[in-house]
């Protein structure tokens, strides 16, 4: 769309909206679609998608807002921003919801029409924010959206209440305008999800550009704002969120691997979107089973795995907590499975939509036993897919079950990704087991001398039957043992593979930019974001700061101890009330300074600046 | 004896449901096996006496009638006396944990059709912990062979009482008396809808073989009950449909096309077993109540039922599993019914076999992109 009038246009390098509405409103469409086309423009970006546990909480109340928040720039950014520059609130209840994190002097954009006095009264308002002086600390823009929406369609056929569903998409016009997005892929993916529904598709077009058009022409916005595209590395990128990512390197490690994917998977948030991604690829021979319960998912795994597939079961923290037993048998079977925990806030059901980092010790400690499993973390979106490919590494080459620690925020968030050139993926293949060429008898526990992995044998190898359990087995043979040496032997043979591993994994590296940094920031997981964000706010101050990241946090990398012993002080924020830092103190005996929060929201980075620069201060 | 029911709706694409019949799809040998083939060098630690010894023996012994390849095949239980079997079987096999051996083995069989899966699980194993994934397995029809040994005890764990236990019974865990009414794993299992259900005894070698024997060439989930003694803390449950002098009268033997006639009979003073041409005058029958149910009757009444395992319709199968007295025997229900891992090979093969093939740098370059030089 061309401009009818010329308006004075303005740059920013960067800019977080928040779009704000009831669960009904359609608001994380809205801004997945504003996304998409900032994605196609070249910005960079990062979202927060935030929404309620309820599909349809009460229309109009404060526990069914649902909010999508997405920073965009012309450089590379790490997290969804910390505070709105714009907030676009779709009724009180968003208002309400949201205002005090929008940045004083930020754009608000209320669809006034909502603004009655039974929907004002439904979340406290005894009056009209928009007629009093609350809100002179923003720019306030007064749409009345609705009716603006229902005069673009009057000729369209549809009901009012049709209609006015369509008022999402008017404010996505509005918003396009303003930002100067291209609205090209809009118009195309309406006409791809209502493709059954023309009459719709035509409508949500025409409320789309209703909104641009009335940017151009209103008095209430006097500027418009570009963006200019990120300088970025080049490649092909497209757009990814964090579970997509992951079913996406799921599907990667078993092409690579060449071995048949399996999923088991009971369907729990925010993990349910992996299951339905691997669903759909069966032309890559996926095999996904939506199992009876957690414990069966992760069984079916355990027996695709014993028949020679790389099996993943994906879920969050319940379903680890019912899976437990399993893994612990996965451990002794020494079998490869991929267990993916989506963590999101506990302990029980707690904060089913929400992030948090606390299942890292359910992970490390939780079975009976010593039962060690290895641990690998996503830190952002896309990064999954590495991580998911690592994952897969470390199951198929040790034959180990292995954990994923995502997190809700990862989920659903979203960044540019640079898509990999697939020859350039690592080559996961391993062998299975032959029939011993000496004549001699087949050990299933016999043991490779370089990292302690134990033959894998499919069912269908001849000469190969054997029988393994959950029972002590004896060393090399496999065969049961109760023999109290031998169980010594087993349990320090398990820990010392899982410990090896370290050796095939990258040492910790240390960004200084610097060299002169006291203070290190370490994190793991979806912290990265904020923690590096910070880090770099901290250096634009004049402050020296170092960051590191762990992406493995069983076995840690090998230079783990040197790192933490070479600072003076080491901060360590975490979205649960230390478990890092507990793991950490206890294997290197170094007195990491914890930052919990456990709110359900990523950190924001200029919360973080405040604790480092504290921790600096103190040095 | 199987008729098919059809699943509801149609595949996809036009295309046909696979039929596959018994064992399809599962290597067989041309060499000649023998019991010895499926024995392995492990010491047997069943206590002296315990049924469970029968029941291995059996399905050593009729193995290699299958001729299947024994790298084919794989064992899989849960934990419980019985579930050392796996151990004393040269397949592959696994010991996993309680309860869960259905759900494993789902796994196993939902990705390998080219092996025969058998899951070996107790009362205790299979109704109590793992109940969930035993009646989502029977429902879902994954091709596997379910022998639960049901000894009414829980034996590993040294003699509590177990979900199959008579109420009131006595054990060190209910020292006044079971409170809990029993699960009948036949009911149960025509209950989760399974196209394969029956139930036989340890110590009639003949049934027992009869019964597997069938149970293997089942196309999808077979439940098979053993009546199996614990001689160690239930000895005796099952002595009525043993002992010479009192079975006849206390078992029903289920024969696809004979009438439902159980009982001794004395002609020409020889005993004669019971079943189909038994004297009517001493036998007795069996019969749709007016209640719904089954009865017993007088062996000639003309309203005696004609066993027919085939029947979609389970009510009759689950009216007659009701019976206490006499105990049937024999196969309740072999229907036939599209398996889930067959369906699921299916689907995997519909999409691997049309269009090009599956190129992951495209999936991953699917929607929208945009370049950056
Ligand atoms: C999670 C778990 N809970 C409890 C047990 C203890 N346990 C082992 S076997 C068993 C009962 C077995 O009874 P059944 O399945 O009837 O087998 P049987 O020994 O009678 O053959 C129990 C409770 C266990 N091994 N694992
Ligand atoms: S306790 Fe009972 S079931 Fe277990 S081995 Fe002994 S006799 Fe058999
Ligand atoms: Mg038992």
């Amino acid at each position: 769309m061309t401009p009818l009038v010329h308006k004075p246009v303005e740059q920013r390098d960067g800019v977080v909206i928040r779009f704000a509405g009831d669960s009904g409103d359609g608001m994380q469409l809205t801004g997945d679609q504003f996304t998409s086309q900032t994605a196609a423009f070249g910005n960079d970006l990062s979202t927060l998608p935030d929404f309620p546990a309820e599909i349809r909480a009460p229309a109009g109340t404060l526990p069914g807002v649902s909010a999508f928040q997405v920073h965009f720039s012309d450089h590379e950014i790490l997290t969804p921003g910390d505070a709105p520059d714009v907030l676009v609130a779709m009724n009180p209840a968003a208002l309400k919801a949201n205002l005090a994190d929008l940045r004083r002097g930020g754009d608000l954009i209320v669809n006034t029409d909502e603004f009655t006095p039974r929907a004002l009264a439904r979340v406290g308002y005894e009056r009209s924010p928009l007629d009093d002086d609350s809100l002179e600390s923003w720019r306030v823009h007064a749409v009345s959206l609705t009716s603006m929406t229902l005069e673009a369609l009057k000729d369209s056929g549809l009901s009012r209440k049709e209609a006015e569903r369509a008022k999402n998409m008017f404010a996505l016009g509005l918003l396009s305008w303003l930002y100067h997005r291209p609205t090209a892929g809009t118009v195309a993916f309406l006409g791809r999800k209502f493709a059954r529904q023309p009459e719709i598709a035509k409508a949500n077009v025409a409320a789309f550009e209703a909104g641009w058009s009335f940017g151009e022409t209103t008095e209430s916005f006097s500027v418009s704002y570009q963006v200019k595209p990120a300088t970025m590395p080049a490649g092909t990128y497209r757009q990814i969120s964090g579970n997509l990512a992951l079913a996406y390197g799921l599907i990667a490690a078993s092409q690579r691997a060449a071995l048949p994917l399996f999923l088991g998977a009971y369907p729990i948030t925010p993990a349910s979107d992996v299951l339905h991604e691997l669903s759909k690829h069966k032309r890559f021979g996926v095999r996904a089973f939506q199992a009876e319960d957690e414990i069966a998912a992760i069984g079916a795994a355990l027996g695709a795995s014993f028949g020679g597939s790389l099996a993943v079961t994906t879920t969050s923290g319940p379903g680890v907590a019912l899976k437990s037993e399993t893994v612990g048998l996965a451990v002794s079977l020494e079998l490869p499975l991929v267990i993916c925990d989506i963590q999101r806030g506990g302990p029980s059901t707690g904060l089913p939509t929400k992030t948090e980092q606390a299942d890292l010790l359910q992970a490390m400690y939780g079975r009976n036993g010593e039962a060690p499993v290895p641990i690998v973390a996503p830190r952002s979106p896309a990064d999954c897919f590495d991580a998911a490919l690592e994952a897969c590494r470390i199951a198929l080459t040790y034959r180990t079950p292995v954990f994923l620690l995502s997190d809700g925020y990862l989920a659903n968030g979203a960044e540019p990704w640079r898509i990999p050139d697939v020859a350039s993926l690592p080559d996961l293949r391993v062998p299975f087991a032959t029939v011993p060429s000496d004549g001699s008898g087949y050990l299933p526990y016999a043991r490779d001398p370089d990292n302690l992995a134990r033959p894998w044998a499919r069912p269908g190898t001849p000469g190969l039957e054997h029988r393994i359990g959950g029972l002590e087995k004896a060393d090399r043979t496999g065969a049961i043992s109760y023999d109290p040496d031998n169980h010594d032997t087993m349990v320090r043979l398990r820990q010392a593979k899982v410990d090896g591993i370290a050796r095939s994994i990258p040492a910790m590296v240390v960004e200084d930019p610097s060299g002169e940094a006291r203070v290190l920031v370490l994190g793991w997981g979806s912290t990265y974001g904020p923690i590096g964000a910070a880090c770099r706010q901290v250096r634009d101050a004049g402050g020296a700061v170092a960051q590191a990241h762990l992406r493995h946090l069983n076995p840690f990398p090998t230079n783990t101890g040197d790192v933490l012993g070479a600072y003076d002080r080491v901060l360590l924020p975490e979205m649960n009330l230390g478990q890092l830092a507990s793991l950490l103190r206890a294997r290197y005996l170094v007195d990491v300074i914890p930052y919990n929060r456990v709110r359900g929201m990523p950190f924001k980075s200029g919360e973080l600046v405040g604790v480092i620069t504290d921790v600096i201060d103190s040095v | 004896m199987s008729e098919t029911v059809p699943p509801r709706s149609g595949p996809p694409n036009g295309s046909s449901w696979p039929v596959r019949q018994g064992l399809d799809l599962v290597p067989t040998t041309a060499d000649k096996q023998s019991a010895k083939d499926f024995k392995t060098d492990q010491e047997v630690r069943w206590c002296p006496g315990c049924g469970d010894y029968a029941v291995l023996a059996a399905v050593q012994g009729f193995f290699p009638e299958l001729g299947l390849r024994r790298e084919n095949v794989v064992f899989v239980s849960g934990i419980g006396c019985s579930s050392r079997f796996p151990y004393y079987m040269n397949t592959y096999g696994m010991h996993s944990i309680h309860g869960r051996a259905p759900a494993i083995a789902t796994g196993i069989a939902a990705s390998r059709p080219d092996l025969s899966v058998w899951v070996i699980t107790g009362d205790g194993d299979g109704l109590s912990i793992g109940g969930n994934h035993l009646i989502h397995a029977l429902r879902r029809n994954v091709n596997l062979k379910i022998l639960l040994f049901n000894n009414r005890i829980y034996g590993l764990t040294k003699g509590q009482y177990s979900p199959t236990s008579e109420l009131g019974k006595i054990t060190k865990s209910t020292p006044v008396g079971s409170l809990d009414h029993p699960f009948n794993p036949v009911s149960l299992a025509l209950g989760a809808e399974a196209t394969f259900v029956a139930r036989t005894l340890d110590s009639d070698r003949k049934h027992l073989t009869a019964v597997l024997r069938a149970a293997a060439e089942h196309r999808g989930t077979a439940f098979v009950e053993i009546y199996q003694n614990c001689n160690i803390f239930n000895d005796g449950a099952f002595e009525v449909l043993k002992d010479p002098d009192t079975r006849d009268q206390a078992l029903l033997r289920l024969e696809p096309g004979s009438p439902m006639i159980f009982g001794t009979s004395t002609v020409k003073g020889s005993r004669t077993t019971s079943g189909a041409g038994a004297s009517p005058t001493t036998s007795r029958g069996v019969r749709r109540g007016t209640d719904g149910g089954v009865e017993v009757c007088a062996a000639d009444d003309p309203a005696v039922l004609t066993h027919d395992p085939a029947l979609l319709d389970p009510s009759t199968a689950f009216a007659v599993s009701r019976l206490a007295q006499p105990t049937p025997v024999g196969i309740f229900r072999a229907v036939s019914r599209p398996t889930y891992d067959d369906l699921m090979q299916h689907q995997v093969d519909l999409a691997t076999s049309t269009g090009s093939p599956a190129d992951l740098g495209e999936l991953l370059r699917a929607g929208d992109t945009w370049q950056i030089s």
